[in-house]
């Protein structure tokens, strides 16, 4: 047998109260494979990943680990069986140093005694390290690590309980180009030591760069299975959605009008120098660069989180100084922040609560609740996003991540501003609610509001903006309108400062 | 038709309940509601006095000096923080007004202005560095406390300081129509309080920056001031405490308050606040401080001994805390 196949996961059905949330989904991974698990938010992946993984058990089918039927009830069945999962979130201890975070609960003793033996603990660790040519050592504190590098122990960490099966879970959502590469290089190794890997990831252009096979599940059903130099953006996509997405990217492309925003020579703490540019009204101006090129450093400037040393900001003519967000939203300004979990969500309370938390003032005076204008608020935002929820007091932290973004984007579209800032307005959201979000942002500049968009998505930035702003080191390097739009160009711009 | 036309009238019913307050407030509360209850059933059946109108309001006054510093722990516990100077400022606050009327022969309403200033200063210190500095509230004020209760040991020169007044009496301890006063109090306080966190806009700003600071600045809300509010109604409401029980026992004392942010605290969590913030409710904390309230009155009724109460005390929160992470866990999973 030349080609062989790790695990199977045969017909698994898994029913929670009200929800079916998997019915008849089959997937099965060969050593020293990627195969990327495809599919929207609520699709059904991470219940998939949670049964193999042992955090919940299927109501039918079966798992086959090796030929062999494995029963997996809880995480340590899981790890006994070889498989091991690389969360979103890291879970190593940042005091520690490398070595001890892999062997944490572990650790290696003296003979005859309780004392840990550190030399052991380094020395075994330096093994495992070592193949991977890494630029870090078993001594080395976890928190002066990069996020890339803490991956890699956490892979490394897995591989020393002899993982077979890995399942990464989005591991590149906080990433820049380069730990992406990085990782990627990794990747490649694990699979000539004959790991197989369950890659979980929205990001298309990924999955064709790493993964071998594809599947695509849509609510709780296996919808297929590609080879990854067989298919393509638009077949994956539709599979996903269940539809051809023939507009992903709405955009009808109008005549901006006045100047709304205008920044001159702004300087900002020692790393914003010299930002000039200027924002139409119904226009999307697209704003690219690397991660940490400055660009949300920029947008919290403007608006009121951040100082500014220097330079002038205009609203509509008019110089003004922002010094809170308050300030900013009294001009007309709304800043929808990149991270929504930690900048943007009260998850503990109602979507009402969410969306109206900003427009307090126009449905309560005093200790006077004006309740049906409350409601009224709350209903106009979220049919106009479409917000998809059971009911207006659901709790947002319950919502998908893509209703959770058009809840936040409602609570902003409520102060009716004219100057729009998005800070990654898709990222962490599923391809129906993406081509959604990018919908309603054309009917705003439609009504003549004027959009910033802060994007790393090239495809994103190039297909929805009127004009680029690219960022480099926290400089502006260059600006080009819609003709000019190539990933080559944009690349060269925001390349300029960074290996200088 | 028949059928269509009930259907709407049921739904009409589910909405008028649903947008009823005090529906909503026996859902929330369904737990430690059953477990007020049943426990002042075994205490009517094992005690004759216990539903006498006397031992009511007696249990009601014992409540009310808790429940006037659980309101506004219920704020600052909501918005992540703690306040563990409420004990000492009681104290503070007590003495100087004590003092100012036996000592200074200030007369009342002044004497009484000033201690409910002792509380303002010691909140608005605490509110001031929790706002405006990274220091931990629990660090700030248990820095507070301890610096209030020396204070008052220094002021007195740790001998109560007697107030032979009726009417200064009268504050803590008087009768208006029959109901005693600092019930009266305790009414406004709860009704103020719940004003504040359900119909205000302070209120949603509590809830705002106590379940996620940074999301609350983002949209606008001034963190600090909302903080250094909570914490200076905080020191008010220890104040208000501190003045009452002084009246009541005839003096200030700098040994009053000790241990009462805890009973504070416990009422709080009992109420179903999370200390980790961002959830709560004031109508929770009312039924938390009834259940320490009867409790204790229960114990004593019963005649178990102060040193056995405590041990009760423990464990009853425990419990109550256990059933409220247990409920949590199965939601979680659902």
């Amino acid at each position: 047998m030349s080609e062989n196949i790790l695990l199977k996961m045969n017909h698994i059905r898994k029913e929670f109260p009200g929800v079916l949330a998997l019915k008849d989904v089959s997937f099965e991974l060969k050593a020293g494979e990627v195969h990327a698990l495809l599919g929207e938010n609520g699709a059904g992946k991470s219940t998939l990943i949670k049964i193999l993984g042992g955090i919940y058990s299927s109501d039918a089918g079966e798992i086959v680990i090796n030929g062999q039927v494995a029963t997996i009830d809880k995480v340590q069945d899981a790890q006994t069986h070889g498989i091991s999962v690389i969360h979103q979130e890291l879970v190593l201890v940042p005091h520690m140093t490398v070595a001890e975070n892999i062997y944490l609960g572990r650790e290696p003793t003296k003979r005859g005694s309780r004392f840990v033996d550190f030399k052991k603990m380094n020395r075994d660790a330096k093994e495992i390290l070592d193949p991977f040519n890494l630029d870090f050592k078993p001594t080395d504190l976890v928190s002066n690590l990069t996020i890339a590098q803490q991956q890699m122990v956490e892979i490394i960490k897995a591989l020393s309980f002899n993982a077979r099966i890995l399942v990464m879970d989005e591991p590149t959502s906080s990433l820049s180009e380069k730990d992406v590469d990085f990782l990627f290089d990794n990747i490649r190794k694990l699979k000539k030591a004959n790991v197989g890997i369950i890659y979980i990831s929205h990001r298309m252009s990924e999955l064709m760069q790493i993964a071998d096979r594809i599947t695509v599940i849509r609510d709780g059903e296996y919808i297929g299975t590609r080879s990854s130099n067989e298919t393509n953006n638009d077949e994956l996509i539709a599979m996903m959605v269940g539809r051809q997405l023939t507009n992903y990217y709405t955009r009808t492309f109008g005549n901006p009008q006045e100047k709304v925003l205008e920044v001159k020579n702004l300087n900002a703490g020692s790393f914003l120098k010299d930002i000039s540019f200027h924002l139409n009204s119904g226009e999307i101006l697209g704003f690219a660069g690397l991660v940490g090129a400055g660009r949300s450093e920029l947008m919290k400037c403007i608006f009121g989180i951040d100082p500014i040393t220097s330079g002038e900001i205009y609203v509509e003519n008019e110089m003004v100084t922002i010094k809170n967000p308050l300030e900013a939203t009294k001009l007309g300004i709304a800043l929808v922040p990149e991270s929504r979990k930690s900048e943007a969500l009260f998850p503990e309370q109602s979507v009402q609560y969410n969306i109206t938390i900003k427009s307090l003032d126009e449905f309560i005076k005093g200790i006077r609740v004006n309740h049906s204008k409350e409601g009224a608020i709350t209903r106009e935002y979220v049919e106009k996003m479409d917000v998809r929820t059971p009911s207006f007091n659901q709790l947002v932290g319950k919502l998908s991540g893509g209703n959770q973004q058009k809840v936040v984007v409602g609570r902003w579209l409520a102060t009716k501003p004219k100057i729009l800032i998005f800070d990654e307005p898709t990222r962490g959201v599923d391809v129906g609610a993406k081509a959604e979000i990018y919908s309603i942002m054309n009917d705003l500049v439609k009504e003549g509001v004027a959009i910033i968009m802060i994007s790393s998505e090239l495809p994103e930035v190039i297909n929805m903006s009127d004009r680029v702003v690219v960022m480099s080191n926290g400089r502006i390097t260059g600006c080009l309108p819609r003709e000019d739009l190539t990933q080559e160009k944009i690349m060269h711009y925001a390349t300029q400062f960074v290996f200088t | 038709m028949n059928v269509a036309k009930s259907k709407t009238e049921k739904s009409k019913v589910v909405t008028f309940l649903t947008h009823n307050p005090l529906f909503n407030f026996g859902k929330e509360n369904l737990g430690i509601l059953i477990g007020l209850l049943l426990l002042s059933l075994i205490l009517t059946i094992f005690s004759p006095v216990f539903l006498s109108k006397h031992n009511i309001l007696n249990v009601l006054r014992q409540v009310a000096t808790n429940l006037y510093i659980a309101c506004a722990m219920t704020m600052v516990i909501i918005l992540g923080g703690i306040d563990l100077s409420v004990g000492s400022t009681i104290a503070m606050s007590g003495v100087v007004t004590g003092g100012l009327i036996a000592f200074d022969g200030q007369s009342i309403v002044v004497a009484v202005l000033a201690g409910l200033f002792v509380g303002l200063v010691v909140g608005a210190f605490n509110g001031f560095l929790i706002s405006r500095t990274t220091i931990p509230p629990f660090i700030v004020t248990l820095s507070t406390m301890n610096i209030m209760r020396g204070a008052s040991y220094v002021y007195t020169g740790g001998q109560p300081i007697r107030v032979m007044s009726d009417s200064f009496n009268f504050i803590g301890a008087g009768y208006v129509r029959g109901i005693p006063v600092p019930i009266i109090y305790l009414v406004i306080i709860v009704i103020i309080s719940v004003l504040i966190m359900s119909k205000s806009k302070l209120g949603r700003h509590i809830y705002a920056v106590g379940g996620n600071p940074v999301a609350a600045r983002f949209s606008g809300i001034k963190n600090n001031r909302v903080l250094f509010f909570a914490y200076l109604f905080s020191g008010l409401m220890a104040a208000v405490a501190g003045i009452v029980l002084a009246s009541r026992m005839f003096s200030g004392q700098p040994t009053a308050g000790q241990g009462a942010e805890m009973d504070a605290i416990a009422a709080v969590v009992l109420g179903g606040t999370s200390m980790s913030g961002g959830v709560g409710k004031i109508g929770g904390t009312v039924i938390g401080a009834l259940i320490i309230g009867i409790l204790s009155n229960g114990l004593n009724l019963l005649g178990i001994s102060s040193f056995w109460q405590y041990i009760v005390k423990g464990i009853v929160i425990l419990i109550a805390v256990y059933v409220d992470f247990l409920k949590k866990r199965k939601e979680g999973t659902n």
